[in-house]
């Protein structure tokens, strides 16, 4: 609770071990409030949240221990070096200091060429590999991560992917962003929230298929056309003019031969026709940009 | 505890904190005992380090705030509060480790002045002759009394995101502690009737006891209460997070 404002209510979804979940929603959704009563970080104000079958409320310690949590802005010491601070993160998890942890954990994220430096001099790729490696220290069995590939650069963007992927095999992932791409490429079920309500929780496939029966069909011809020729195919919902000859088409089934039909007759060429998916993105909107009322 | 202890430690070291407060508590507090003519031991002509103890805790109402302000304040305003809560340790650890860290670099001040000691031990006609109840005494008591200086410090440092804020604030705490109880015992309206017990709710009064020789419980119990004080409500502070 902020104030009179509830961050989240009724907020109920699981996960389960070698799952990445996806925690979606517009700016204020209530994502990070979630993943803060997950790490302890605050209780909530009322109802229960249990992490490997263990309440925040009474078990935090216990918690602490099994969790990997890579804040927002992932906070770090910007005065120590990357070694000195990863061995520190080791000493607060009381780890055994003998292995190669830590030479280990900084080739797995990709930190080697950059290992001797302070955390300070660090670009924002690195330092987020340094708040990942963080996170991983200890092999917890949850591993929370708060938008951890924001910033990234494309490259940085790819490996941290494959990363995360690997991560999966034994361990239970829940991640939050709000870019969709990014949690279309690498979860397999999400959850969309929405002014801390839960408007989507599925696996991606069948989010999908449910978000709405309209079909968008993207064309581009030779010349220019009257859109109202192509309004007049049954079915077609809206014509959008997206660019010289080309049109996205929304209608409710699949016309494709019609409109090669109608565009052959007006004595014009078709250059292109693709049925664009109905893709997270559609879902997303659809589901949060609905007015109460409705 | 410890991990947290070394961490803070560490970080006084790698910054330029730690030193700034070892070099100017030994430079302000020499300049004072050895080379002023108003106040050095040469000019005084008696063998006693006492103005050693009489500039100490005014250094300090200015070098602990210094110390204290970045303790709590510095990891809300870089938001490595949440990475250390979100950590399996306790908040009596996080406090813990802090206090003992700064109170390890205050020793750490306080320490050198010993050759001062050895100076005046070795200076005095006969040699060796200082009161050494009065120099344990004071030794005793300047390290009671940072240790109450450091639980405030933590205290305000835990209530706001600011150094600056929290810098002033203890220092103005820290000042009415030691020096307030005291000036408010001398007001008209008090003194004759109230005075001592105003005056026994302040540092000072405790202070100047124990830099006479007399390890005296009470002033002891004081000093270990009032810093208990602060530590508690440190934590009660660190805890609203919950509420």
């Amino acid at each position: 609770m902020y104030g009179d404002q509830a961050a989240i209510s009724e907020l109920s979804f699981s996960a389960g071990k070698g799952e990445i979940v996806g925690l979606l929603g517009p700016n204020g959704a209530g994502k990070t409030t979630t993943m803060k009563i997950l790490t302890c970080f605050m209780p909530p104000s009322s109802g229960t949240a249990e992490v490997c079958g263990m309440q925040v409320a009474t078990h935090d310690l216990d918690i602490k221990r099994k969790i990997g949590y890579l804040p927002e802005h992932n906070p770090l010491y910007g005065t120590m070096y990357i070694k000195e601070y990863l061995k520190f993160v080791e000493r607060l998890h009381k780890l055994s200091r003998n292995n190669n942890r830590v030479t280990d954990l900084i080739e797995k994220v990709g930190l080697g060429r950059e290992q001797h430096k302070k955390i300070s001099q660090l670009s924002k790729g690195y330092k987020q590999r340094v708040g990942l490696a963080q996170a991983l220290i200890h092999d917890p069995e949850v591993l929370i991560l708060d938008e951890p590939i924001s910033g990234l650069d494309p490259n940085q963007l790819v490996e941290i992917r494959a990363l995360i992927s690997t991560l999966k095999k034994d361990k239970t992932v829940i991640f939050s962003s709000h870019i969709l791409q990014e949690v279309e490429s690498i979860c397999d079920k999400v959850v969309i929230l929405d002014q801390g309500k839960i408007v989507a929780d599925d696996t991606l496939s069948v989010l999908g298929i449910k978000s709405d029966s309209s079909v968008e069909i993207a064309i581009e011809l030779w010349q220019e056309i009257d859109a109202m020729k192509l309004q007049y195919i049954g079915s077609v919902v809206r014509v959008e003019k997206k660019g010289p000859r080309r049109y996205n088409l929304t209608t409710t089934e699949d016309v494709r031969e019609e409109i090669f039909d109608v565009v052959a007759q007006s004595g014009n060429k078709l250059l292109g026709m693709q049925v664009e998916h109905s893709s997270l993105e559609q879902v997303f909107k659809d589901v949060t940009q609905k007015k109460p009322s409705e | 505890m410890s991990s947290v202890y070394w961490k803070e430690l560490g970080s006084f070291f790698s910054s330029l904190t730690g030193y700034m407060v070892l070099v100017i508590f030994l430079l302000v507090t020499g300049l004072f005992t050895w080379v002023f003519s108003d106040t050095s031991i040469i000019s005084y002509n008696y063998a006693s380090i006492g103005q050693l103890f009489v500039i100490g805790p005014i250094v300090f109402l200015f070098l602990i705030p210094a110390l204290t302000m970045q303790t709590f304040a510095q990891e809300k305003q870089q938001q490595t509060m949440e990475f250390l809560i979100t950590k399996p340790l306790t908040d009596i650890q996080i406090l813990g480790g802090k206090y003992f860290a700064c109170l390890t670099l205050v020793l750490l001040a306080i320490l050198p002045t010993l050759i001062y000691y050895y100076s005046v031990y070795e200076l005095g006609a006969p040699r060796g002759n200082i009161d050494n109840g009065a120099v344990i005494g004071s030794y005793v008591g300047l390290f009671l009394l940072s240790g109450v200086f450091v639980s405030i410090g933590l205290f305000i440092s835990s209530l706001t995101a600011n150094q600056i804020v929290a810098f002033i604030l203890t220092a103005f705490l820290c000042f009415i502690i030691y020096f307030g109880f005291s000036f408010l015992g001398e007001l008209p309206i008090l003194y004759g009737k109230w005075d001592d017990l105003v005056k026994y709710f302040g540092v000072e009064y405790h202070y100047d006891n124990i830099s006479g020789g007399r390890i005296d419980t009470r002033d002891v119990i004081y000093f270990v209460s009032i810093a208990g004080l602060f530590l508690w409500l440190t934590l009660v502070s660190l805890g609203r997070r919950k509420w």
